[in-house]
């Protein structure tokens, strides 16, 4: 192993994983905000509430990510409407194009957390807010919301997780994430042990970080007090 | 859309083969890591519960991505160096193997914790009770230990395996010609994206429709004799 190599492609190594981070951190908040009505419809006692969500969530989680990055990077352009809008400046950046498809990705899976979660709230809770008067949309936003987060808090945290690695697939589309930027230095050094490794650490470190960080937040959110029924 | 994908069917049929394959491959690889590391894990040395611990979260911690091209790229100077020694110039690792040998490796290391749970969900008294009627340690693994642990492991390696399927599309960055690849050279011929990407993604639609319905029939199999609680 030829560790001058890889202290030498450090400092670019890093700069990929700030692209990393920025698509992740993307993703998972926007996603989630996504989720949310997702989550709900998908949760809902009426057909026709539940349908759209549930054909959403099948095409996302039944098709790979790499497949749907290249229908929204190179398949949106076959449209002229696409390229004239106004949008289009945003969908012909590899950036925005990952970064949407990464969030329609991950929404999907977050609203089925959410939905398993909403499920998962003991039924006297809800019938308990119903009893005090609560609307339903005031139970939603006061009760089950917050139950639903705490429930769900570790299932999120596995799917942040997920995130990060599928961000690698950015590399696919010409960015420099960590993956990328590996790929372009391997192409200058021909050292693709070194460089694969040092990528490999940066995404331990970064997985290992946000584990603990999740950690604190279940802490802080009394996760575990919450499971109790 | 055009329906004869401008004489692209048979191509992206035999990709659609080509990903079955690689699937599958990687499938038989991946179970037996999985096994053994969860064996590894569960063992009573600590070396091997470290080596296990150690497989299971490193490769569970970087991306399959990565792995795929780690595997790929980097095995050309050890094979070249292993081609020298068997008297074999210029070996190298064929996309395909490599393809298998990196989603093995990732299936493997979230095998393991499933095969560990369902390890560990065996009550001990069966284990004793192998051991009172004379039978060897082995014989207690594959006949009174390994058959329970399947119904168990099934959900969780249904759920890895739908995973397995859609990673193998990674492969395609490395050149193998599956699903993905041939749809690309479709894109490059005929200047349609949409239409390929959709037609790939219809593709992978069906066959995790496909192993869904599998794995529901093998669920029900697994589990006949057993009542499911009503709750």
């Amino acid at each position: 192993m030829n560790w001058d190599v890889i202290i030498k492609w450090l400092p670019r190594l890093a700069e990929g994983a700030t692209l990393t981070l920025e698509l992740l951190a993307i993703s998972v908040i926007v996603g989630l905000i996504v989720a949310l009505p997702l989550g709900i419809a998908r949760s809902s006692r009426l057909w026709y509430v539940r349908a759209l969500p549930y054909g959403y969530i099948f095409f996302f989680r039944g098709t790979p990510l790499l497949v749907q990055l290249f229908l929204v990077y190179y398949g949106l352009a076959q449209f002229e409407v696409v390229k004239t809008s106004a949008l289009w400046p945003y969908l012909r950046d590899p950036f925005w194009c990952t970064a949407l498809t990464m969030t329609l990705h991950t929404a999907a899976y977050i609203a089925e957390i959410l939905r398993g979660s909403l499920q998962a709230i003991p039924r006297g809770e809800i019938e308990a807010a119903r009893a005090l008067g609560m609307s339903r949309a005031t139970a939603m936003l006061h009760i089950m919301l917050p139950r639903a987060a705490r429930i769900g808090l570790p299932a999120y945290s596995n799917e942040v997780i997920l995130m990060l690695k599928a961000s690698a697939l950015a590399s696919t589309v010409t960015l420099l994430d960590i993956t990328g930027m590996a790929r372009t230095i391997i192409a200058r050094t021909y050292m693709p042990v070194e460089i694969f490794f040092a990528a490999g650490v940066f995404y331990l470190v970064i997985s290992f970080v946000l584990v603990q960080a999740f950690k604190l937040l279940e802490r802080w959110l009394r996760v575990d007090a919450a499971q109790g029924r | 859309m055009n329906i004869d994908l401008h004489g692209f069917g048979p191509a992206l049929a035999a990709g659609t083969l080509m990903t079955v394959k690689l699937a599958l491959s990687a499938l038989c690889l991946g179970l037996v890591l999985g096994l053994l590391g969860a064996l590894a894990k569960t063992s009573p040395f600590k070396p091997l519960r470290w080596i296990g611990g150690t497989y299971s979260t490193i490769v569970r911690g970087v991306p399959e991505l990565l792995w795929v091209l780690f595997i790929y790229f980097g095995s050309v100077a050890l094979m070249s160096q292993l081609g020298d020694l068997l008297g074999l110039p210029g070996l190298e690792l064929s996309a395909f193997a490599a393809g298998v040998i990196a989603l093995g490796l990732c299936f493997g290391a979230y095998a393991t914790e499933v095969f560990r749970g369902a390890l560990l969900a065996i009550p001990k008294g069966h284990r004793e009770a192998g051991l009172a009627l004379g039978l060897s340690k082995g014989r207690i693994f594959s006949k009174l230990v390994l058959p329970q642990m399947w119904r168990i492991a099934l959900p969780g390696l249904g759920n890895l395996f739908m995973i397995l399927m859609k990673d193998t599309a990674l492969v395609s960055v490395i050149g193998l010609e599956e699903i993905m690849r041939q749809a690309q050279n479709g894109v490059t011929t005929t200047k349609e994206p949409f239409t390929f990407y959709m037609v790939a993604a219809m593709i992978y639609l069906g066959l995790t429709i496909l192993a869904m319905t599998g794995m529901h029939f093998m669920e029900k199999r697994a589990g006949r004799g057993f009542a499911r609680a009503n709750s």
